[in-house]
């Protein structure tokens, strides 16, 4: 039983029953879910959570969605590696991978839809919706045939082939909207009031967001039922960021870790930061841009949660960095050839940006760290597939071979 | 009759025209100003627009021909 009481008004906090909703009526604010945090508190405990699934359900307590409708792909309890040649390489001397690359469709928006289309299941539709150019739509597309649900997803009509097929494997409709990124926005959203649709991100938003919050959770379980003292995430729409501090400020709240400060670091690319440019502006106004850069994963020019991500830093003593295009490539190569996880764009973001947050100062390298890796390397290959190491040609032959080798400019060790 | 929900965002000259005053006079629209922040070179204002379906697209292209950007309330929905 979910204990998930109505969607509350970011802004003003009226009240809404738990419906298809996302923005309050009198004040155009964002809706959340509330909880009713005496009942959480009178049941939940580190002993029930581990006594659950090896999933995100292991914290259904604290999700928006009855256990008759879950929809269930196994998603989340992703590895926690402690990074230690990462963090030498930066000077660091506690550094962990949250390693969201192992989700069923290979990024974290796993978490997000799992809730969504359960919430979804629950509100009685019969079709997920969104408008993606990957990782949501592969997710949400995956989900819905778990769950025989009817999936649509809207895509802009110039995208590549190869980012189509995570989805359409799966068999969703696939719309290709003749327009730009901002004619497929304003489709979208006037669709989501007038269909009978859940789109994951538009009218189910409150409960879609909330899935980010097992993030946080999952990183305290594995710490050992503590949090980092310290956070580098992606920012995109904002969402994410926000809602990994919930988290572990929830798991304070309910006593399951220690009342510790976390300082939240945002990473964004540089051709689309309008949340970091805001921060070094020092002001809550975000101004919308037209993103520039390959980290197309973070790629929202007009994010939506932007203003929290804001009060996120401020209240946390945390801050925001945005980092070059092939300082992301940079960034994507050392986790890989460090630590062994190959992540898309945003995960060379989150490196770079924790390399920018160190020589900043905005990151104590004393302290321990976690970095969110949010998505695998496949999903944009392109982007580094001329920075890699080269295959080198040679004959069948053990002469052809050992002149060849004696030249490679990375040779591993003759006698191993 | 339809109602739809956007935000204009201004920047430069178009802070300084009045574009929600005339939008109304050139299109058979009704606006409501729900919440606002303008600064001198740069300010957003988050409004509902009632009118016919189409009239209200007409008049929020316009809108944007004017320089004017203009969003669902909720921010891009676009994601990865």
């Amino acid at each position: 039983m979910t204990y998930a009481t109505c969607l509350a008004c970011r802004e003003c906090g009226r009240e809404f029953p738990l419906d298809p909703l996302h923005v309050c009526d009198f004040c155009f604010g964002p809706l959340e879910v509330a909880y009713d945090h005496d009942g959480i508190q009178s049941k939940i405990s580190r002993e029930r959570i581990e006594s659950g699934p090896r999933s995100i359900w292991r914290y259904r307590d604290l999700l928006p969605v009855d256990d008759d409708f879950i929809v269930d792909l196994n998603v989340g309890m992703t590895p926690l590696l402690r990074a230690d040649r990462l963090a030498e390489q930066l000077g660091m001397r506690e550094l962990w991978i949250k390693n969201d690359t192992c989700n069923p469709s290979w990024s974290f928006k796993d978490r997000v839809v799992a809730v969504a289309s359960s919430r979804a299941r629950q509100l009685g539709f019969k079709t997920l919706a969104c408008a993606s150019t990957g990782n949501l739509a592969n997710s949400v597309s995956a989900h819905a045939a778990r769950a025989g649900m009817d999936a649509i997803v809207f895509i802009p009509h110039d995208l590549e082939a190869g980012k189509v097929l995570g989805s359409a494997v799966y068999n969703p409709t696939i719309v290709a909207v003749n327009g730009s990124y901002d004619d497929v926005n304003r489709l979208c959203s006037e669709l989501a009031d007038n269909r009978q649709w859940a789109f994951v991100n538009i009218n189910v938003r409150p409960y879609y967001a909330e899935g980010s919050r097992t993030l946080a959770y999952e990183v305290a379980e594995q710490l050992g039922w503590r949090a980092p003292r310290q956070v580098v995430a992606p920012m995109a729409s904002g969402s994410l960021f926000t809602k990994i501090h919930k988290g572990f400020q929830e798991f304070q709240r309910y006593g399951l870790i220690e009342e510790t400060p976390v300082r939240m670091i945002g990473a964004q690319a540089e051709g689309c930061s309008p949340i970091t440019t805001a921060w070094r502006n020092a002001t809550t106004n975000i101004r919308p841009v037209k993103p520039n850069t390959i980290a197309k994963s973070l790629a929202i020019g007009n994010p939506a949660d932007g203003y929290y991500a804001l009060k996120t830093m401020k209240r946390t003593d945390g801050g925001a960095t945005a980092v070059t295009d092939p300082e992301v490539v940079a960034g994507i190569r050392m986790l890989a050839e460090c630590e062994g996880v190959f992540a898309e764009t945003a995960g060379g973001v989150t490196i770079a940006g924790l390399r920018q947050a160190i020589a900043n100062e905005q990151i104590d390298p004393d302290e321990s760290t976690v970095a969110f890796i949010t998505g695998g390397g496949l999903k944009t290959s392109d982007a580094v597939v001329d920075h890699v190491t080269q295959a080198i040609p040679i004959e069948g032959t053990l002469q052809s071979f050992e002149a060849a080798f004696a030249e490679a400019p990375q040779a591993v060790g003759v006698g191993g | 009759m339809a109602r739809r929900r956007v935000r204009f965002t201004f920047e430069g000259d178009s802070v300084t025209e009045p574009v929600i005053y005339l939008v109304g006079q050139e299109f058979d629209v009704v606006t409501n100003i729900r919440m606002a922040d303008v600064e001198h070179d740069f300010g957003w204002v988050v409004l509902e627009v009632d009118g016919d379906h189409d009239e209200i697209d007409r008049a929020l292209a316009w809108v944007a021909s004017k320089g004017v950007r203009v969003d669902p309330v909720a921010g891009d929905v676009v994601e990865s």
